[in-house]
């Protein structure tokens, strides 16, 4: 619809937080209008009353067992982008990035991307067997890999198609499908190398094929000078054994790389001689150049940032001081640096990073901003260890083009509106 | 404590200490037997390394296909609601690449593989090596890439060309962790140039397609979501909470025209939901008498098309 114009604000004014006079006027006509969930204000609970909640006794221990968010956090939850995957059993669910704090992503609202549906696989007859190119082929039991010396890790889990669908245009509204198919997590597990030293590698050998056990039964080939340097062997996740989504029982980790090496349901590692160009090495995850040639084995995901408050969708309510954060990360190590502009990338202003800061992993920055109530343009940009500088739009496409699906790490942009709306931009 | 009395004690604690280090393997789990190995060891390389025993030909390929694989990827290999086995070869350097696998794929042996591993999709590893080499016949064959008579073995597979053999480059810097980086962004703090502008935003047709946003974050935030989409709401309530049954009616006429007036008045008139939607806004006299209808300027302009389009439509409650 052409036609269409930005809807004023949630109009939710709590008793002590009076709006400003000129959002009664910007408003006044939406107040009217905003009916739905966010009109059940209940002054029964406010003061000077005294709240129900604390008038009554609460619910016993063990209500929830295993403990889940409260029922007013509905919301935050992982989302499909309608039409971009024809079914849901080879698809993915976004992380809602606009919703979190700090760095890591609880386990349940990771996003999660299947080839062929999620397997429900017993811990008890689940194996790994290490092969190929070894001096002795071994087959381990769940309980064989957790008496293995363990490591814990943060990193990130980045899909290569991460922010593919906007290659070309703006195609989605909200930070959650623009950038939500990332996740970061404490991980832990037995090192790579620990389990090849094991096996014993062939000098001759060079590279590691990856298998899960799930219907797919997806295979990525490893480069071996990375699987012993960081790739871990993984089944815990944020203080817990891997969620289902996440690869249940076990999961390999290929830090910095795109999500999809890091296979899930581990079942099988063969050491060979040469690149296996599996389906997910051929007819997918290959990068499509101008000139028709794909880029193939494209592994590291390179240096990115995005502000995830105000994010698409969001509507600021009042001018004065607001808070600009969001999330970096690179492929290659630290994040050094974020910048953040107000202006479109006309002036930039350097945010504090929340410490520590991790190598391949998502890094939270901060930076003050006060809203005069005018238009702005927000960006963000990273700089990680290596001086790498990400990119704009303009500088990607003029190497890749337009048609990559892949990669796309291009400084992005949040148009915010005098009506305070926010949306998402491109800007060339 | 004598300086030697010292010694012999760090020398027994490097000792203990040594007794608690890793060993060189720590032997957890056991050799894997050649059986074990055999029943998953299913890759295949672009060498051949890994193709099992086995033939079938085109022939035998469609009578497979038809029957398992054809309700997903098209009788000719043309549905694209799953992957599009045939077509598109010579499309992917022009603006709209059409990425089947006839057009993509760099080698036969990726094709058996998938097959082999990976379908049909609701019963994958359930197929015969034969039966794998004669789906990969017949997919090739949708290709034009073997002829109609052709069977595939083990030998022959690797002899088959694809037509996208050579459309693969690794000189790039994704492949190392040092790799060298394709763009060269510099970090400029200020006046920085040239000044871009706004090339994109949604598109419009895609506006609505994800859904409510409100509901999409938590109810206490620092940036608020619109409470609802306008398209969200449906536009008797539209027209409740904006006030228009104050002044009109369904089917009789109040203060203003009834609806079923204004939809009879404009019937046939392509423009009359833009006309209406302006009306609506801007408000207007005249042409149903002398009482001015207000304006509603408090109406976004897509809720206020809405209703033109409900009023125009019978205003059905």
């Amino acid at each position: 619809m052409a036609d269409r114009v930005p809807t004023p604000g949630r109009i939710r004014p709590a008793p002590e937080a009076p709006r400003r006079s000129f959002l009664k006027r910007a408003f006044a006509g939406g107040a009217a209008l905003a009916a739905g969930r966010a009109a059940a204000q209940d002054d029964a609970n406010l003061p000077p009353n005294v709240p129900a909640w604390t008038r009554s006794l609460g619910a016993p221990v063990l209500a929830s067992p295993y403990g889940m968010p409260s029922k007013h956090e509905a919301g935050v939850r992982r989302r499909e982008s309608p039409g971009l995957t024809r079914t849901p059993h080879s698809s993915v669910a976004f992380t809602p990035l606009q919703s979190l704090f700090g760095i890591i992503t609880p386990s349940g609202v990771h996003f999660e991307r299947h080839h062929a549906g999620m397997p429900e696989v017993d811990p008890h007859q689940h194996r790994l067997i290490v092969h190929g190119m070894v001096r002795e082929p071994r087959i381990y039991t769940m309980d064989d890999i957790l008496r293995f010396p363990s490591v814990s890790r943060v990193h990130f889990i980045e899909c290569g198609a991460n922010t593919g669908m906007e290659w070309a245009n703006v195609a989605v509204p909200t930070v959650q499908y623009s950038h939500g198919m990332i996740g970061c997590s404490e991980w832990t597990g037995v090192l790579l190398s620990t389990l090849l030293a094991e096996a014993g590698v062939d000098p001759k050998a060079a590279f590691v094929l990856a298998e899960g056990a799930d219907g797919a039964a997806l295979t990525r080939t490893i480069p071996l000078a990375m699987a012993l340097d960081d790739v871990m062997v993984c089944y815990g996740q944020n203080g817990e054994m891997l969620r289902p989504e996440q690869g249940y029982p076990l999961r390999l980790l290929v830090p910095g790389v795109q999500g999809v090496s890091s296979v899930k349901w581990l079942r099988r590692l063969k050491l060979g001689d040469t690149p296996w160009n599996t389906r997910e090495e051929s007819l997918h995850y290959v990068d499509l150049m101008p000139g028709g040639k794909h880029r193939q084995y494209t592994w590291i995901q390179e240096a990115k940032s995005v502000i995830t408050s105000p994010s698409g969708g969001q509507v600021i309510l009042d001018r004065g001081f607001h808070e600009i954060t969001g999330l970096a990360w690179s492929g290659r190590g630290k994040v050094r640096r974020v910048d953040v502009s107000t202006d479109g990338g006309r002036n930039w202003r350097t945010a504090k990073l929340q410490e520590p800061i991790h190598t391949k992993s998502l890094t939270r920055f901060r930076i003050d901003w006060r809203w005069d109530g005018g238009p702005a343009l927000l960006q963000s940009r990273v700089i990680d260890e290596t001086g790498y500088v990400q990119p704009t739009t303009g500088q990607l496409r003029a190497v890749r083009g337009t048609r990559s699906i892949y990669h796309n790490n291009a400084i992005h942009t949040w148009r915010v509106a005098a009506t305070g709306e926010v949306s998402n931009v491109q800007l060339l | 404590m004598s300086s030697f009395f010292s010694l012999v004690v760090a020398f027994a604690l490097a000792l203990a200490n040594a007794a608690d280090a890793a060993p060189a393997r720590y032997g957890f789990g056991r050799p894997a037997s050649a059986q074990e190995i055999a029943g998953w060891d299913i890759d295949v390389r672009p060498d051949g390394r890994g193709l099992p025993e086995g033939r079938g030909s085109v022939a035998e390929g469609q009578a497979i296909y038809d029957v398992k694989c054809a309700s997903c990827h098209g009788t000719f290999g043309e549905s694209n609601d799953y992957m599009a086995l045939a077509g598109g070869v010579g499309t992917l350097a022009s603006d709209q690449p059409q990425r089947t696998l006839g057009s993509k794929l760099n080698h036969a042996t990726t094709l058996f593989d998938y097959i082999r591993r990976a379908m049909p999709f609701n019963a994958p590893q359930s197929l015969t090596s034969d039966e794998v080499y004669a789906l990969t016949a017949y997919v090739l064959n949708l290709n034009d890439i073997v002829p109609a008579d052709a069977t595939l073995d083990r030998a022959s597979i690797l002899a088959v060309k694809m037509p996208n053999r050579d459309g693969f480059t690794t000189d790039h810097g994704f492949i190392t962790r040092d790799g060298k980086p394709d763009t060269h962004n510099v970090a400029c703090m200020t006046n920085c140039g040239p000044e871009a502008r706004v090339a994109s935003r949604i598109p419009d047709y895609a506006r609505d397609d994800h859904g409510d946003l409100a509901e999409q974050t938590r109810a206490v935030a620092a940036n608020a979501t619109p409470a609802r989409t306008p398209s969200a709401r449906a536009p008797a309530d539209l027209a409740r909470q904006s006030a228009c049954m104050a002044c009109h009616a369904v089917s009789a006429k109040v203060v203003g025209p009834s609806f079923r007036d204004v939809a009879s008045k404009y019937a046939g008139d392509a423009s009359a939901p833009a006309k209406l939607a302006a009306r609506i806004r801007a408000g207007g006299v005249g042409t149903w008498g002398a009482v001015p209808m207000p304006a509603q300027p408090q109406l976004a302009e897509s809720d206020a098309l809405a209703l033109a389009r409900w009023v125009l439509g019978g205003a059905s409650p």
